[in-house]
């Protein structure tokens, strides 16, 4: 019998953020308690108070470097509203879309290559030396080529459509400042096939993981919870850019659907803890101990009813026939799901590539103007959802932004006590392998704090044991 | 200063490239016209010269002097490309974006100002060394077609003489002393004013930061189609010699 102990991962890595975990073991050393930290503060709902509404959709993208597009395009889409504009042009709808799949497919293909193939590569109790992106391209140096070409093309499309490859300034209330010229829509048609060959071989990889580890799968961090997305309004399908908010049980049940998303108040309620500056957001009818829900890659592939493009289509019933068509709960299938989107982004670009509205030139339109806007995009992460009020003077009055993030916080907060029970529960010594498990289940969901939070110091993720008695036993920090 | 031109003109050298003068032609009038670019920030083609904020110091006769006020004289021997001058220039704006609060990244000029591209030209990419001052300014957009952000005012003057020039109303005037000058509104707010956004005063190219800003057309132009994009600031001036 030793004494009771806390254990600090501090900082989590390989997520994009900051935070920490805090595992608390009794006498016995089993695991009590353990939590997802994150110790940083967002002030961007405060400080874009007074900022003009055009503004806006440049100023909110800054709270991410990973996925800018997504706030970008949501701030941008609550401006529509508020510039009266309920339906944008063809060409500007597009470029926004192309904008957003190239933003999903990078930021996919860096989460999956450069964050997670380490753990699945190597396991996840290997040397910290070897958990790393360089090992990953010194061991399959053709997986790692494609990772960065991967990526490199999604960025590239980004830059086509927002002038930047980070931080661009492509949409506008109202529409878009730019088409694309011939010659980069030729530019892009000459690698597209590889990109979509690419794109199956990674699903085919995270499949054949997903199978080939079929307990760990089913056990890792796995648990019932509801999901939720936006599905496209005429059918159901997934649809990234624009749709209606549906939300599932575990069992497939249906809690909401084809609600629209200027409501998502009247549907969703943000909890507050005092041990996070992430709030814990829940469906109001179900209530916080069981409202809780995912969002993300899985999330989608379990809400949508079936997906528009037909190699990502096949993948997706191939996805669902594992759990025979109902929800899959398997936080470590999300990279299944994240490389099945991947798939998706990119024969969604190419259909927009061959597309002539592409090349039209009727990009902005301008409408009868509203005081109240109202964005929502499936972000890579999952939903992202931007709210603004703006007064006659064209100043931002209020502003609520509920990020991917924040929706997974009660999930990401499960996996972590799940993986620490069932990883860290009865051992003497606590290893800096064991301790990646739970940080494994935290990158599955492939996390920003940065955006759920947005940092004001500095606090990357650590894990803290605590004793029975909240005494402090052992704390590591981690660094890449 | 409009550099009336009488029939012959006298030479003079600046960085030892002669430049044809005409009497009454300031040493930057002269420049411009031979091709020869001199920084500048409060000078603006069309307003009367006002030399304020020293950017176009140049050496003439071994003295400092600035080139959009100070006349051209024969056979005066002008330095203007030099280490000396060109640091003393970026120390300048280094200044001017420690006084005001210049974000870039968010700032709808960003591409179009002629302070960022004032920076870029003269290198200003060294950690800063001086304290910012960080200023806290109300934004003004009470007018339903413009709105002021002082936040971003150099105080180059720009507005004021374009405003009492060019469309006589005086909607601009500077208020306090030293550091704490600054460029005010001839009312409680710009709505309070006779300000209309067909004032030569609330045109882009009057204000050369994003402190006077027309509504609604904010990052209407994309990158890679700014004023900026297409070449350094005084580009188009250089390229007269080419």
């Amino acid at each position: 019998m030793t004494e009771p102990r806390m254990v600090e991962i501090s900082p989590v890595t390989r997520v994009e953020g900051h935070g920490k975990v805090t595992i608390h073991l009794d006498a016995e050393n089993r695991v009590e308690e353990a939590r997802l930290h994150i110790v940083e503060f967002r002030g961007f709902e405060r400080f874009i108070r007074g900022r003009l509404m055009w503004e806006v959709p440049v100023i909110v993208q800054r709270l991410c470097g990973i996925c800018p597009v997504s706030h970008h395009l949501a701030a941008a889409k609550a401006m529509d509203m508020i510039a009266g504009v309920d339906q944008l042009t063809p060409t500007a709808e597009k470029m926004r879309r192309l904008m957003h799949y190239g933003q999903v497919m990078q930021s996919h293909v860096l989460h999956f290559f450069h964050l997670a193939a380490p753990d699945l590569l190597f396991g996840f109790g290997a040397p910290a030396e070897k958990r790393n992106i360089f090992e990953v391209i010194k061991e399959q140096p053709e997986l790692g080529k494609r990772a960065v070409l991967m990526r490199k093309y999604g960025q590239e499309i980004i830059e086509a459509t927002a002038g930047k490859k980070i931080h661009g300034t492509g949409a506008v209330p109202g529409g878009i400042n730019r088409n694309l010229p011939i010659e980069r829509r030729d530019h892009f048609l000459a690698s597209i096939d590889e990109m979509i060959e690419w794109a199956g071989d990674a699903v085919k990889l995270a499949k054949d993981y997903t199978i080939e580890h079929e307990e760990l799968v089913a056990e890792f961090g796995s648990f019932p919870s509801n999901y939720m997305s936006l599905v496209r309004e005429s059918d159901g399908a997934l649809d990234l850019y624009h749709g209606n908010l549906r939300a599932l049980s575990s069992t497939g049940d249906q809690i909401f659907d084809q609600v629209p998303y200027t409501r998502y108040h009247e549907l969703i309620v943000e909890d507050v803890r005092s041990w996070s500056y992430m709030k814990f957001p829940f469906i109001d009818t179900l209530g916080p101990e069981v409202g809780w829900y995912r969002v993300g890659p899985l999330a989608r592939m379990n809400t949508a009813s079936f997906i528009d493009t037909p190699l990502a289509d096949a993948a997706h019933k191939e996805l669902k026939a594992v759990t025979s068509g109902t929800p899959n709960n398997s936080t470590l299938a999300n990279h299944w799901a994240r490389m099945i989107e991947v798939l998706h982004c990119v024969e969604k670009i190419r259909e927009l590539l061959n597309d002539p509205d592409l090349q039209g030139s009727d990009l902005i339109l301008s409408g009868e103007r509203r005081e109240e806007g109202i964005g929502v995009i499936e972000a890579p992460r999952g939903n992202l959802i931007h709210h603004y009020k703006v007064d006659e003077h064209d100043q931002v009055t209020y502003c609520n932004l509920i990020v991917s993030t924040t929706h997974n916080n009660e999930g990401m907060n499960r996996a972590v006590k799940d993986v620490a029970v069932k990883h860290l529960s009865g051992q003497d010594q606590i290893t800096e392998g064991m301790l990646n498990h739970v940080e494994v289940a935290i990158r599955a969901y492939d996390p920003c704090l940065s955006c759920a939070t947005h940092a004001l110091g500095q606090m990357p993720l650590q894990v803290e044991l605590f004793s029975a008695d909240g005494a402090l036993v052992d704390a590591r920090t981690q660094c890449v | 200063m409009s550099g009336t031109k009488k029939e012959t003109g006298f030479s003079f050298t600046i960085d030892g490239v002669e430049v044809t003068a005409y009497a009454g032609q300031t040493i930057m009038e002269a420049a411009d016209e031979a091709g020869v670019y001199i920084p500048r920030l409060c000078d603006h083609e069309g307003l009367r010269h006002q030399g304020s904020c020293r950017v176009c110091t140049v050496k003439a006769g071994g003295r400092s002097v600035a080139a959009c006020t100070q006349p051209a004289a024969p056979g005066q021997a002008v330095e203007n490309e030099t280490a000396h001058l060109n640091k003393m220039r970026r120390d300048l704006v280094e200044m001017l974006f420690h006084e005001g609060n210049h974000l870039c990244p968010i700032c709808e000029a960003s591409g179009n100002c002629e302070l960022q591209a004032m920076a870029y030209r003269l290198d200003m990419t060294e950690a800063t060394k001086f304290p910012y001052l960080e200023p806290c300014r109300a934004l003004d957009a009470s007018h339903p077609d413009i709105a002021l952000d002082t936040n971003r005012c150099i105080s180059c003057g720009r507005c004021i003489r374009a405003s009492q020039d060019v469309d006589g109303k005086g909607i601009f005037g500077y208020v306090g002393r030293g550091i704490h000058r600054r460029v005010a509104v001839n009312g409680e707010n710009l709505a309070d004013t006779n300000a209309d956004s067909g004032d030569h005063a609330m045109s882009s190219e009057v204000c050369p930061v994003g402190c006077i800003i027309r509504k609604r057309v904010g990052f209407a132009t994309p990158i890679g189609e700014r004023e900026f994009d297409k070449g350094l600031i005084g580009h188009e001036i250089e390229e007269k010699r080419k």
